[in-house]
């Protein structure tokens, strides 16, 4: 062997010289019956499996909805729903039964829900400004913010229609005459409250204008701690959606009856939306859906399925 | 209009004219940014994209950051640019380079070296020997006392011979003093691109000589780019200079090539674009009657009551914005980037190297590797091509005795060279033959080796043989021809030339003995044109079976025969011969028939054999060729016979039984007419049958053709998979491209020399042998490879999986965007149709760019059949000719797949993952993460290997 072709050996040893003979090493899965049909029924024994856990797991979540939208204005308002609510001086105050069917455990949520309430509206997404939450005044681009930007000719804190629009109901949950404890700490993300939402930023001349949209804010919380508001603040992709409200921190057992007192301040008969009270338990998986569970099973039994078809034409048209 | 040149004139023409600055580039430092901007933007797809990039910088309606699309644009068309401005500067670097070359001319009456781009017109430039002429001049003086000079005009129109050139009749015989103070006016047309054609006249100044009107033809000029050859000096007056040069004028920059499936791009580009007007329109309606029906009872909105004059526009202008992102703007970038990988796999493919040379293949043109793989007809070049263009002497037959027999070479015969010892008269005549039977200029090199300038290469290998048979043809001085034999010189005169003509089949020589004083006709021609006409009573049955034995081996013969003439007979024939050749009317076919009366009753001299042996793997490659269904064309500027020959030895044509060779010929429009119907009928019939039909044309024939009888033979070109075009010119090739492709077919064409280099730039895809003829079509051509073997590796292999690469790649862009964009607008549905973007720029932009793109450039990579598999079975390449990868069908399943995997992505993301708590953010990135996640499957799915 001479130094040349010692070169040249070694040369085609290497990568890239490989790679520019288009000669990579590769492997080609050859397709046959014997192998479609075992991944076939591999996929059916992982997915049905996991489907049953899953949809078991959803099953063993217990849910109350409970819609109070059109309950809680009194029956001669009915008519026009729109001016009682936007009418100040009519009390609105409202009561619930709630009855518990089976046995929940503690931590029980409570999510108050909207029906056709447009949070991912494109103007009203829009209408936010990240800066202003973090920063504060300090921050002074606000743009984006519009239509709710100013009042007065000073800037609003917080801006946009977003927080404009605040959700206002308030509830209090009373069973045998005592008062439930109802956390209503940590109900939104830590992230947010850590890092998007300013520790050292106020409300101010927010709901001050000739326009009022939904709940007013201490001025004298920082808005870190205003954990309705970010709730709110995470705009929900569908147009009903539920958020969390706060968390019972005791056990209902079957057949307890819960009064709920409300505030029905919040305005959604003018677009005909609809407001639910939900409390829900959770399970490993989280709240009650049995969508994911459904698709696994379907998934499974079908390849399961197939995989018996291909298996008997195999048999049957044997090459 | 014309132009009037002063020879010699330092003030008045200056600034009339331009001075000799040649100048290839497209673009100046100014005008770069303008001009280059204008021609990106003449494009659709940057238009497009400008617009959206345009919108999105108005708030109220961009969906997303419109840097999003601002960065990509900005970055495709830098790319772009800078491409351009790199290969603009090297032309920059190529003409500074001619530019400042040092050239003599006369200024004030005293010789100078200048720059080449300071020469005016009017100036007298000198030239010596090898000299590259800088601009067209009119030659009025060179070192030949007959007023002669050679040059090589091979960069003009690709013919390798010497032209000689004269000096115009009024500028002849003046001395070298005399030529430095000549003063006149030529008057020419204004510049054009004939290089063929020059009319004008020359009227030398009092003291010089007469005053009269001289004319001038092209034989009087020297043109830009020609070669000085075998004088010693010449100059000549610069008329043209500078880019208004002949070969200036009909330099064009060649139109970019565009593939069959970007042409196919396009068009499904359009049919995107369509459909997303289509879907904007739709949306935009159903948003703004949402609007007024719903989201103004939303007082959480917050809609004005009276909204600004535009209002209408805003939400079809929003989705606009959000489909757009349907053309993907990553298609040009990756497809110009595999493009250019493909092409470096051929540069780098260690299996097309020449071995001999060690010269790689390369791919000049980066853009059309996915055309090789669609090739339908393949138009080659014979000599060069498929031949070695190699032409050795190999056998004779001198007066009966067969020399070369036994070894295979006739020069290592002992009897052959025991006989040119023994001066033994047939062999030395038929070695003069050899020797001066042709129009073969030797050139004395400095080591005092003899080099022979032939027009052929047949005439090369004969002049050599004989040169090494001693018989050594010296020198040509004007008509004086010297040769050396066994030790003495011999001079001969040459009286005529009959040249060679394709009727007559022969070329003759008169020359006078210049010893003795005789005359003697020397012929040599193919058998056909030369054993009929041999004397009463010569034996020629030998003659004919040598020509037989030798063209079964293959071997080129040419019959050489002599006749001696009585000087009356030659003066009574030589009147007659100048005034045929001074005929206005008919003067070929007048020379023709005078010739005819000069040769006959030839005594035969003997046969020689010549090889011109096919390259390797020639016929292997055309077979695999023809299996996978390329149609093959041969087109040779060679002799019929010859190029039958070559045909039948690389499995071009079948022989008799199995295939069948239809003759088209005739002299004259009738002839040719009801020849080509008659083929036509014959292939019609033929058709339906397994039999190789080929038709055989030549040059002449094709000529009326192509002129009268074009729908004729276009249908005879789609009926035909086998044609052999023999006696073409450069233009006919052409013309033939041209014809294919506009029969919609894709064409390649491949070839050596210089009389390919029009055909294989007209050819969708050229490509260049770097062979003997120099590298002239190299240069020209798309590709240019060392064999023709190379061939079915750059089709079968390269072609193919480009082409298989960027369909997927293509067709994979397309449905990934279209992915992202469907579940935009399914999300809009549950958005109020307000055209909320689900995802933030920054996805968009990662998705398009890093998830997706990248991953996918993998594929340039993938086969689906291993190299051996594809050139055992080359009927696979069937799917790429017919575009079966790429079409409207495949593309609507792409679209269909897009669909469905929007759906389903979209469904499982809103239901599955915490439904009524799912928040925009959470939501956006689920969906995005399932997209990746699919295409990634997709691409593994797709990815064969």
């Amino acid at each position: 062997m001479t130094d040349t072709d010692r070169v040249r050996h070694r040369d085609t040893k290497t990568a890239f010289y490989l790679f520019t003979q288009q000669k990579l090493p590769a492997c080609k899965p050859v397709l046959t019956p014997a192998w479609v049909i075992t991944i076939f029924l591999f996929t059916g024994f992982i997915f049905i499996p996991l489907g049953l856990v899953t949809l078991r797991a959803s099953r063993s979540v217990i849910e109350i909805v409970e819609r109070y939208d059109t309950e809680c204005v009194p029956e001669p308002f009915r008519i026009d729903k729109v001016s009682y609510i936007q009418d100040d001086s009519i009390p609105k105050n409202c009561s619930l039964f709630l009855k518990v069917h089976k046995y929940m455990k503690a931590p029980i949520y409570i999510y108050y829900q909207l029906d056709n309430y447009y949070q991912n509206h494109r103007r009203y997404v829009k209408s936010r400004s990240d800066q202003q939450l973090l920063n504060g005044q300090k921050y002074q681009a606000t743009s984006s913010c519009q239509p709710v930007e100013f009042n007065n000719a000073r800037p609003i804190v917080p801006c946009g229609l977003i927080a404009w629009s605040l959700f206002n109901d308030t509830f209090t949950f009373i069973r045998e005459r005592a008062e439930l404890k109802v956390n209503r700490k940590n109900i939104a993300w830590k992230s947010d409250r850590d890092h998007k939402f300013g520790k050292n930023v106020y409300p101010s001349n927010f709901q001050n204008g000739t326009l009022i949209g939904g709940g007013k804010l201490n001025p004298r919380i920082p808005l870190s701690d205003q954990e309705d508001l970010i709730v709110w603040m995470r705009t929900s992709a569908l147009p009903s959606f539920r958020k969390l409200y706060g968390r019972i921190e005791e056990d209902l057992d079957a057949d307890d009856v819960v009064l709920v007192q409300l505030m029905n301040n919040y305005n959604t008969y003018s677009f005909g939306g609809k407001k639910k009270l939900v409390l829900s338990t959770s399970s490993w998986l989280g709240g009650k859906n049995d969508f994911f569970g459904l698709a696994c099973v379907f998934v499974g039994s079908s390849s399961l399925i197939l995989a018996i078809v291909f298996m008997l034409l195999h048999l049957k048209f044997q090459r | 209009m014309k132009r009037f040149v002063y020879i010699n004139d330092d003030e008045s023409s200056q600034e009339l004219y331009c001075d000799n600055r040649i100048s290839n580039r497209k673009y100046t430092v100014l005008n770069f940014l303008p001009k280059n901007l204008w021609e990106q933007f003449s494009r659709f797809m940057n238009q497009y994209f400008l617009l959206i990039a345009c919108l999105q910088l108005w708030s109220l309606i961009t969906p997303v950051n419109p840097a999003s699309t601002w960065g990509p644009l900005i970055f495709i068309f830098a790319v772009s640019a800078s491409k351009e401005a790199w290969d603009d500067y090297n032309r920059y670097l190529s003409d500074k380079k001619a530019n400042e070359k040092h050239i003599w001319v006369v200024r004030q009456g005293i010789r100078k070296h200048i720059q080449a781009q300071d020469i005016h017109v009017g100036n007298i430039v000198w030239l010596r020997e090898n000299d590259e002429v800088p601009c067209d001049l009119v030659l009025i003086g060179t070192s030949d006392t007959q007023g002669l000079c050679y040059v090589e005009t091979a960069a003009l129109d690709g013919e390798t011979d010497l032209k000689t050139r004269v000096i115009p009749s009024a500028c002849m015989g003046m001395d070298f003093e005399l030529l430095h103070k000549i003063k006149g006016v030529i008057e020419c047309p204004n510049p054009d691109k004939d290089i063929r054609r020059f009319d004008a006249n020359l009227r030398l100044f009092p003291p010089f000589i007469d005053n009269d009107l001289c004319p001038l033809t092209i034989k009087n000029t020297l043109l830009q780019s020609c070669y000085l050859r075998n004088t010693e000096w010449a100059c000549g007056v610069a008329v043209y200079t500078g880019n208004e040069t002949k070969l200036g004028m009909s330099r064009g920059i060649p139109e970019p090539k565009l593939t069959a499936m970007d042409a196919m791009i396009d068009k499904l580009t359009g049919a995107i674009f369509v459909f997303q007007i289509v879907v904007v329109m739709v949306l935009g309606i159903a948003g703004n009657v949402w609007k007024d029906t719903e989201a103004r009872k939303q007082w959480y909105v917050l809609y004005p009551i009276e909204g600004p004059w535009y209002e209408l526009l805003v939400i079809p202008l929003r989705f606009e914005l959000l489909c757009s992102i349907m053309i993907p703007i990553s298609i040009k970038v990756s497809l110009d980037l595999v493009k250019s990988l493909y092409a470096k796999f051929i540069d780098w493919d260690s299996e097309m190297i020449d071995q001999d040379t060690g010269i790689p293949s390369h791919a000049t043109n980066t853009a059309i590797s996915e055309d090789l793989g669609q090739v339908e007809y393949i138009l080659t070049d014979k000599t060069g091509t498929l031949t070695e263009n190699r032409m050795i002497f190999r056998r004779c037959c001198i007066s009966g005795i067969f020399y070369g027999n036994e070894s295979g070479d006739a020069l290592k015969d002992v009897k052959l060279l025991n006989a040119v010892a023994g001066s033994s008269p047939d062999v030395v005549r038929f070695l003069t033959v050899m020797a001066i039977c042709n129009t073969v200029i030797p050139i004395k090199s400095k080591t005092g080796a003899i080099l022979y300038k032939a027009q052929s290469q047949d005439e090369d290998a004969l002049v050599n043989a004989a040169a090494r048979l001693h018989m050594v043809y010296v020198n040509k001085n004007a008509n004086i021809l010297e040769i050396r034999f066994n030790g003495s010189v011999i001079q001969y005169e040459v009286l005529e030339t009959l040249e060679f003509t394709s009727d007559r089949k022969r070329m003759s020589v008169v020359v006078k003995d210049c010893q003795n004083g005789k005359i003697v006709l020397l012929s040599k021609g193919a058998d056909e044109a030369i054993l009929p006409y041999a004397y009463a009573g010569q034996q020629t049955r030998a003659l004919v079976e040598a020509v037989e034995q030798y063209a079964q081996l293959g071997l080129r013969t040419l019959c050489l025969a002599w006749r001696e003439l009585k000087e009356d007979e030659y003066q009574e024939w030589s009147l007659m011969f100048k005034e045929a050749s001074s005929t206005l009317v008919d003067r070929e076919w007048r020379i023709a028939e005078v010739c005819q009366r000069l040769e006959h009753d030839f005594e035969v001299l003997g046969v020689t054999a010549i090889e011109d042996r096919l390259q390797d793997g020639v016929p292997e490659t055309i077979e695999t060729l023809r299996k996978a269904g390329i149609n093959f064309w041969m087109l040779t500027g060679d002799k019929q016979n010859t190029a039958i020959q070559i045909a039948l030895s690389c499995n071009f044509i079948s022989p008799e039984p199995k295939g069948q060779l239809l003759l088209i010929d005739g002299k004259t429009e009738g002839e040719v007419c009801r020849s080509l119907e008659r083929v036509l009928l014959t292939m019609r019939i033929t058709s339906s049958e397994p039999k190789d039909v080929a038709f055989v044309v030549d040059g002449w024939a094709l000529e009326i053709a192509l002129k009268h009888y074009r729908k004729a033979f276009t249908e005879l070109a789609i009926l035909s998979r086998t044609a052999i075009c023999c006696r073409v010119t450069p233009s006919q090739k052409a013309q033939l491209v041209e014809l294919l492709k506009s029969c919609d077919y894709r064409t390649l064409a491949i070839g050596d020399g210089g009389n390919d280099v029009r055909m294989i730039q007209q050819a969708d895809i050229g490509v260049g042998i770097s062979g003997r003829e120099g590298l002239q079509a190299a240069r020209a051509a798309d590709y240019s490879i060392g064999k023709f073997r190379f061939l079915k590796r750059l089709i079968l292999v390269h072609g193919r999986y480009s082409y298989n690469r960027t369909a997927f790649l293509s067709q994979y862009s397309f449905y990934k965007s279209l992915v992202i964009c469907f579940i935009q607008i399914f999300f809009s549905f549950i958005s109020g149709v307000s055209g909320t973007s689900l995802f933030n720029s920054v996805s968009l932009m990662a998705y398009n760019v890093f998830y997706t793109s990248v991953p996918v450039l993998v594929s340039v990579l993938d086969k689906d059949l291993s190299e051996g598999t594809v050139m055992q079975h080359p009927q696979i390449l069937v799917y790429c000719q017919a575009g079966r990868l790429l079409n409207p069908s495949t593309f609507a399943g792409w679209f269909g797949r897009s669909l469905f995997h929007a759906i389903v992505v979209f469904v499982i993301t809103i239901h599955a993952y915490a439904f009524e708590k799912s928040e925009m953010e959470e939501l956006s990135m689920v969906a995005l993460s399932g997209c990746i996640w699919l295409q990634a499957f997709v691409v593994a799915l797709e990815t064969n290997s």
